[in-house]
């Protein structure tokens, strides 16, 4: 039996083996309906409209898209929402991080304060903050009537619960730095703050990076918290583009639109994980050690 | 004094983390009237709410449910998970880069993508309103997560454990099951955890692939508290406690492990 | 327990990346012989031990163990056992149980199991530590595990990459002490990799000295220190290394870039003489002194001598036993030619 042509074929046929489960459901599960969802965004399918049939009518969905207002603005929603949010998660994760990682007493308990907002449902910190808004609300100012104060809440909730999140992995960031070097830049006479600027913060450069890449990418999806929590409203004044995707697709039944919507959304987070590669992610590759 | 200014804006920034919860808590248990004016330390408690959620609302049967859904879905995906980090993590393959290129794809997926194809494809299925019909779903969005972390698991462990294995005798298989195993067994702890959060927490497939109160769950119903002009704040608020009474369980005696799953997963991203 | 020889014919490992990490290479180990490979770090040594572990596939050759090709043969089959630098203890088992896994894997009944297990134990002296955890142990008391893993398996040779890098120096020779004393009873194939040239010498056998995947010499090991084949391997073995010098600032009849070596403790410290030489440190060694000299002469070139006694005088005089100088042509190797020899060393 000569296996010097493969070697390794028992290896790989095993690693096969292994794989397969998952990549089974994968495929039928999740690239299946992906292809389906690409598909019907090139089609017309409009279930309130089936004398039309199922036509391909190429572009023509996205063009329709590119013209709606409603859609515009829900980019826009998204886009500034995103903005806004990543920038205040990652600075008060990097706080909550330096506390984690300085506590000296209490860190299970720390952790576990930390924690919670993160691991509790989103539905259950939209309702939360709902409640708390509401109750801050007066006869002369609703909160969730003001089509631009309505965002407040949401942002609120959405850093309340995700900034534990950011913090974690920055934390594993900070846990890798070496000790010795923020020793030395004391002894250099670096004060506090001098050091956190010009050692810890580069320092933590990659994980920041990580961070922020899943903070993003999660904010441009950002859906289940604005569906409880205000359902989009007033009106449409605070509905992101995944929940104008949703009201197409299953409340106004046109499948092909909300398609190719659901699919802008996925082509909006495609550019950006693109254009953060491209720029941050090459640097911190070059200077890998 | 920077000292103790950091301690003191920690303390601050603990405090405000906490805040809501404790809000929430409170006002769930507030006689009902004065649900929005509870005061900061209240004295008057009543669980009116609770009684009201589990007698007239049947909260028990989403949270069985959930708990169903989870545990199940959790049950599957370790195993599956595990291979196919083990795989990925240890053994010569073609295409590895592939594999991991799809699961990352598939995690970066915006769900709203996929739920109309989903429903379509689990209605000709005859699983709309079932158990398999959200476990499937979930087994294959909480598997890339899982994938992820375990095969940062499983390359932190030293090769030459695996290697005495082999040379004493044991197949590959026997030695992955044999030493490796027990020693990844903190990361798939990790990643049980975590997926058991990721479906317990979950909102969008279950309300689109549920269509009774008989297979809603949590995240569901307490969605469908809501009458069309009020929202029922007494008993929404209870619910959420208890919503998050197994997560602030998990939370409470797993905090190292799922930190530890976190930081795993950043660490190989 | 019968041990079997090892035979490597022209095994070579080329990884996909390109690297070249042993170059085609013969090598036999005879049945009970300790052959110790020796070498830098890189230079292809434990690369070797795991290929005949069956660790890794060579890229070429084959590989014969006790007379079976056992070239493409996985490592579980090859019956074989190695005593890894990290010891590889399986962390969740008892020391009992570690011992026992081989046995376990491949089927050995429970008394069989037992009994092997006492007997390796007591040899070892670690019955004490046989329901404790390897984290419970000391470095010394690991490394026994680790051995005692091995001879529980009675395989038919045993391998060792670098058991004895992990122990404090004060441990090492204890250790070494108890290896030779393990092959002396056993009597199997042992083949042991180090970078430690000290370690090499005391224990074989014979080594095999190694460089960038070659195996550059193998004999015993005073054939090694008196004969080196070449300026790498009669710098490598022996430790301060051998000085080398060019042959002409001796006033050596050798072509140009000829070198002459001599060993540290050959070189005499005299009061007069041909040679005269600076002395820049010395550092006391308790049974000896390293002296650090540098010669008058056209770049000065540096040289270490070991003298029972610190020299007094800041100027010295050396003298170089003639049958003590190893002289080696321009490219490195040793010059035999014994008219070449005699020619030079006027």
């Amino acid at each position: 039996m000569n296996n010097a042509i493969d070697p390794h074929r028992e290896e790989r046929r095993l690693a096969a083996l292994l794989i397969a489960p998952a990549a089974g459901l994968i495929v039928v599960m999740a690239l299946f309906p992906i292809a389906a969802t690409v598909s019907e965004a090139l089609h017309g399918h409009d279930l309130r409209l089936p004398w039309l049939g199922r036509p391909f009518v190429g572009l023509a969905n996205f063009v329709e898209a590119a013209g709606d207002p409603r859609f515009l603005s829900a980019v826009g929603h998204t886009v500034l929402f995103a903005l806004v949010s990543v920038p205040i998660e990652i600075a008060l994760g990097v706080a909550l991080a330096l506390v984690m990682h300085r506590a000296l007493r209490g860190r299970a308990a720390i952790r576990v304060v930390a924690l919670l907002p993160w691991t509790v449902p989103t539905i259950v910190a939209a309702l939360i903050w709902r409640f708390m808004f509401e109750s801050y609300s007066t006869a002369s100012f609703d909160w969730f009537v003001h089509p631009r104060a309505a965002w407040v809440p949401i942002v609120a909730a959405d850093v309340w619960k995700t900034t534990p999140f950011v913090a974690i992995l920055l934390l594993a960031g900070l846990q890798t730095i070496d000790p010795a070097i923020d020793e030395a830049a004391r002894i250099d006479g670096a004060g506090p703050l001098r050091r956190f600027f010009t050692v810890t913060l580069p320092l933590l450069g990659p994980a920041l990076v990580v961070a922020t890449a899943f903070r993003a990418l999660d904010a441009l999806r950002l859906f289940d918290l604005v569906y409880v929590m205000t359902g989009g409203g007033p009106g449409t004044a605070t509905e992101p583009l995944s929940l104008y995707a949703f009201v197409a697709l299953m409340q106004r039944l046109r499948f092909g639109y909300g398609a190719a919507l659901s699919m802008t959304v996925f082509l909006l987070t495609f550019a950006f994980a693109l254009i953060w590669i491209r720029t941050v992610g090459h640097s911190l590759t070059d200077d890998h050690v | 004094m920077t000292r103790t200014a950091g301690v003191i804006a920690g303390g601050l920034l603990l405090a405000a983390l906490l805040y809501p919860i404790y809000r929430m808590i409170a006002a769930s248990m507030a006689p009902d009237p004065s649900v929005f004016a509870v005061p900061l330390l209240p004295t008057a408690f009543s669980f009116e709410h609770y009684r009201a959620l589990f007698d007239e609302r049947d909260f028990l049967v989403p949270i069985r449910n959930s708990l169903i859904v989870a545990a199940a879905t959790t049950a599957l995906a370790i195993p599956v998970a595990g291979a196919c980090a083990y795989a990925l993590a240890r053994l010569r393959m073609r295409g590895r880069g592939l594999i991991l290129s799809m699961i990352l794809a598939v995690s970066m997926f915006p769900q709203i993508s996929i739920v109309g194809p989903l429903y379509l494809l689990l209605r000709e299925l005859h699983l709309l309103n079932t158990y398999p019909g959200l476990v499937l779903p979930y087994l294959t969005f909480s598997t890339p997560l899982a994938v992820w972390l375990l095969t940062a698991f499983f390359r932190q462990l030293p090769r030459d454990l695996e290697e005495a294995a082999m040379i004493d005798g044991a197949s590959r298989l026997r030695a992955a099951w044999d030493v490796v195993l027990p020693l990844a067994a903190p990361g798939i702890a990790s990643a049980a955890i975590l997926t058991f959060l990721y479906c317990w927490n979950e909102f969008l497939f279950a309300l689109s692939f549920t269509l009774g109160p008989e297979r809603y769950t949590v995240p569901v119903s307490i969605m469908l508290f809501r009458s069309r002009y009020q929202i029922p704040w007494g008993e929404v608020l209870a619910a959420t406690v208890v919503a998050s009474i197994p997560v602030v369980i998990l939370v409470l005696t797993c905090q190292r492990r799922i930190v530890a799953g976190l930081s795993a997963g950043a660490s190989k991203g | 327990m019968q041990s079997v020889g090892i035979q490597l014919e022209g095994v070579s490992k080329t990884y996909p990346n390109g690297h070249v990490a042993v170059r085609p290479i013969d090598l036999t180990a005879a049945p009970g012989e300790f052959l110790v490979l020796v070498g830098p770090s890189g230079c292809g040594k434990s690369t070797l031990l795991r290929l005949i572990a069956g660790l890794e596939t060579p890229s070429s050759g084959r590989i014969v163990i006790g007379g079976v090709d056992v070239t493409t043969a996985p490592a579980q089959e090859r019956d074989l056992a190695m005593v890894f630098q990290s010891y590889a203890l399986y962390p969740h088992m008892t020391v009992r149980d570690n011992l026992a896994y081989g046995l376990k894997v491949r089927g050995v009944s429970h008394s069989v199991t037992r009994e092997r297990v006492a007997r390796v134990a007591d040899a070892l002296g670690i019955t004490t530590m046989l329901d404790r955890r390897p984290a419970q142990l000391s470095g010394g008391e690991r490394q026994r595990v680790a051995l005692g893993r091995a001879m529980v398996r009675e395989p038919k040779a045993f391998l060792f990459d670098e058991p004895l890098s992990n122990l404090d120096p004060s441990l090492r020779a204890h250790a070494r002490a108890e290896l030779r004393h393990l092959h002396q009873r056993l009597g199997a194939t042992m083949i042991h990799v180090t970078h430690d040239q000290e370690e090499a010498m005391t224990l074989s056998g014979r080594i095999a000295v190694m460089r960038e995947g070659r195996v550059e010499q193998v004999a015993a090991p005073l054939e090694i220190y008196n004969t080196p084949v070449n300026t790498f391997v009669a710098q490598f073995m022996g430790a301060p290394s051998m000085n080398l010098l060019p042959a002409r600032l001796l006033g050596l009849n050798a072509p140009e870039g000829s070198l002459v070596g001599i060993r540290p403790h050959d070189v005499l410290l005299e009061s007069s003489g041909a040679i005269e030489a600076a002395v820049e440190m010395v550092e006391p060694r308790g049974h000896d002194y390293l002296v650090h000299l540098r010669l008058v002469a056209p770049n000065a070139p540096s040289l270490v001598a070991s003298a029972p006694a610190a020299p007094i005088e800041r100027r010295v005089f050396l003298q170089f036993p003639r049958e003590r100088l190893h002289l080696f042509a321009p490219d490195g190797r040793r010059v035999i030619e014994d008219h070449l020899r005699r020619n030079a060393l006027q």
